[in-house]
């Protein structure tokens, strides 16, 4: 019990923004209207706000290994890609009933996590750090994008699951929740979107307690100086594997989202493209506190929807406009600059009324 | 078919190979090695240099002056680059990867804008030759040829010019070399251009061999960080024997197993190396730096 307690306390901390009855406050007002939402709304706009929660997921995991262990990957998308072809390969050959669609995205995740130690494995126990993992990272995506790409023949197929090639994978049945009479299905709407919602508050809160425990503080330490941290007897190669497999399956379960969502998947998922807009969102949002990431991811993501609508080929240009201000104008994101600015005047007010 | 023939096929394909490597490396390397900074629009630099080599083809230019003319361009692109983007970033390295990506962001969708999905390719010069029961591409040689020539006037540069002592000054002792009144920034600024314009040259070199689509880049960039990766800052000790090395495990593997299994076998490679010899070149640099 006390134990418990314990970990409820450590959702506050140093190491997240937001604290007091008024941070929490608002996080429950938040929450309650996102509760309520699909019953104001039609299932389309739900079925699309599921898509942007989606991608949340995977920026949470870029926060994590970027802006919090301060090393930058470009693999997220692989985990993505791995995780949402797992989980096509898994249902298309077992089918969905008794429940396998829930152990599917389980092990989907799994793969997805154990891929990440392999390369975790290589890349930090081989010290390689800073651009050097970008690099690897992102050769590895790349490769595997033009691997899925080439699988367009016959002969390439993993039981009756056919890779397709450039087409990507389709049809795979979505979430099924066993239950008595009649299994749930999850379609694209008020079902997974109360799923996705449940997902994303416990990953939320869970990502908080974790980077105010003892081991958030030794990856932060990492982030500001490894070699100090590893004099103070931190084996940090194995803080920076831990770290990059709980982004991968974070990424991973992203994947898996998105394929049950739209049920679809293709290797562009892993291209150039694809791994640069979780970045995007990340540096845009704030890179170093998991609440301005989940800000900043929706609200870019809103604003990239709707300038597609209004001039789709200019919207890339647009984003990567963003990326290059922010980086020469707020290195430090602009969620998290207003988000600062807020609390600041948040003191002054309650420092003026007490 | 005699062993003269599978001899001389081999070192064709080894030759196709690490030109490739080196070519499409050097550029990304004298940037990294002279100021840490991954430029990772270097993709775009090269598509760059194709598509003005390619557009001064079509103007009515010879080849050879349209590889100049690409080259130049993507030089001075680099320039402006430098100037606007990442002189402000050379202490935050991982910055500027990011932000060299959003340039490449804006450039293949700049690209695919203005110019259309494809432009109109230029033909391969100097036909084909026959040895044994194949054909092989004389253009292929050439490129060979402009790998070694190009690691060649990059010795030269660096080594017996004004600009390459200062260069080297440059990267060894930063605060040192501006304290003895070198202009280190133009030093940037030069370096930088020199790392595009090297971009575009292979651009340019391979326009006549590949189709002409804003995505090109992405063609090459992998093959450039592998190289740089393994063979990290330096040029000479670096690239040169990396293309080497790894020239040979994509073309033993892609003639055993085709094209992606030679890219696989690189990744492969060099996630090994990079394991094998754990303080690495890798790294060392930007310790240095920092």
């Amino acid at each position: 019990m006390t134990g418990l307690l314990a970990m409820f306390r450590r959702l506050e901390g140093p190491q997240t923004a937001g604290r007091g009855p008024a941070f929490w406050g608002l996080f429950a007002l938040v929450l309650a209207a996102a509760l309520a939402y699909p019953q104001f709304s039609d299932g389309y706009t739900v079925g699309n706000t599921v898509y942007f929660f989606v991608w949340v997921f995977i920026a949470l995991s870029l926060c994590l290994i970027w802006g919090y262990g301060g090393s930058l990957s470009f693999g997220q998308t692989a985990f993505f890609g791995i995780a949402g072809y797992g989980y096509g390969i898994l249902t298309i050959n077992f089918g969905s009933a008794y429940g396998f669609t829930l152990v599917a995205l389980v092990a989907a995740v799994a793969i997805a996590a154990l891929f990440a130690v392999l390369l975790g494995y290589f890349m930090f126990f081989g010290r390689i750090a800073g651009v050097f993992l970008g690099i690897v990272t992102l050769a590895v995506t790349l490769m595997l994008e033009r691997f899925m790409a080439q699988t367009a023949g016959p002969e390439w197929h993993i039981g009756t699951a056919r890779l397709n090639g450039f087409n990507g994978m389709s049809a795979m049945p979505p979430l099924t929740i066993p239950w008595p009479g009649e299994p749930i299905v999850l379609f694209a709407d008020v079902g997974l979107y109360y799923l996705v919602l449940g997902l994303l508050v416990f990953v939320y809160l869970a990502l908080r307690i974790l980077m105010n425990s003892s081991f958030g503080n030794v990856i932060v330490a990492i982030r500001e100086n490894p070699e100090r941290a590893e004099m103070l007897g931190y084996d940090i190669r194995k803080y920076q594997l831990i770290t990059f497999v709980i982004g991968a399956a974070l990424a991973g379960l992203s994947g898996v989202l998105y394929t049950v969502w739209g049920q679809y998947i293709t290797p562009s998922s892993m291209g150039m493209t694809a791994a640069a807009l979780p970045l995007i969102w990340v540096a845009v949002g704030g890179r170093s506190d998991l609440t301005s990431t989940v800000i900043g991811t929706l609200v870019v993501l809103a604003a990239f929807q709707a300038l597609t609508i209004y001039g789709s080929q200019y919207a890339l240009v647009f984003m990567g406009v963003l990326l290059v201000l922010t980086v020469l104008i707020a290195p430090n994101g602009l969620v998290l600059g207003v988000m600062n600015w807020l609390g600041r005047i948040a003191t002054r007010l309650t420092q003026r009324a007490g | 078919m005699d062993i003269a023939t599978h001899v001389f096929s081999a070192l064709y394909q080894f030759g196709d190979a690490f030109a490739f490597l080196v070519l499409s490396a050097c550029g990304l390397a004298v940037i990294f090695g002279m100021m840490g900074v991954i430029n990772l629009a270097h993709g775009e630099f090269i598509m760059c240099g194709a598509y003005v080599t390619a557009a001064t083809v079509h103007a009515g230019l010879p080849l050879p002056l349209g590889i100049l003319v690409g080259t130049l361009v993507s030089a001075l692109v680099g320039v402006v680059v430098e100037l606007a983007v990442i002189r402000h970033l050379y202490d935050r390295p991982l910055d500027t990867i990011v932000a060299t990506w959003g340039l490449s962001l804006i450039a293949t969708q700049g690209t695919l804008i203005m110019v259309g999905s494809t432009m109109a390719g230029v033909g391969t010069p100097f036909g084909s030759f026959q040895v044994g029961d194949y054909s092989y591409s004389i253009y292929r040689i050439v490129l060979f040829c402009a790998a070694l020539g190009v690691l060649a006037a990059l010795y030269a540069l660096f080594n017996w010019t004004r600009f390459g002592v200062l260069a080297r000054a440059t990267i060894q002792v930063p605060h040192m070399a501006a304290a003895l009144g070198v202009d280190t920034r133009l030093i940037y600024s030069l370096t930088f251009a020199c790392g595009a314009g090297l971009a575009g040259l292979a651009g340019g070199l391979y326009a006549p061999t590949m189709t002409l689509v804003p995505t090109m880049g992405a063609t090459f960039i992998m093959e450039a960080f592998v190289t740089v990766v393994i063979g990290g800052a330096d040029v000479f000790l670096g690239t040169a024997p990396a293309g080497g090395v790894l020239a040979v495990v994509k073309s033993v593997m892609t003639s055993w197993q085709g094209q992606l299994f030679g890219q696989i076998g690189l990744l492969v490679a060099v996630i090994i190396v990079v394991r094998v010899l754990p303080k690495g070149i890798s790294g060392f640099v930007l310790r240095e730096r920092t």
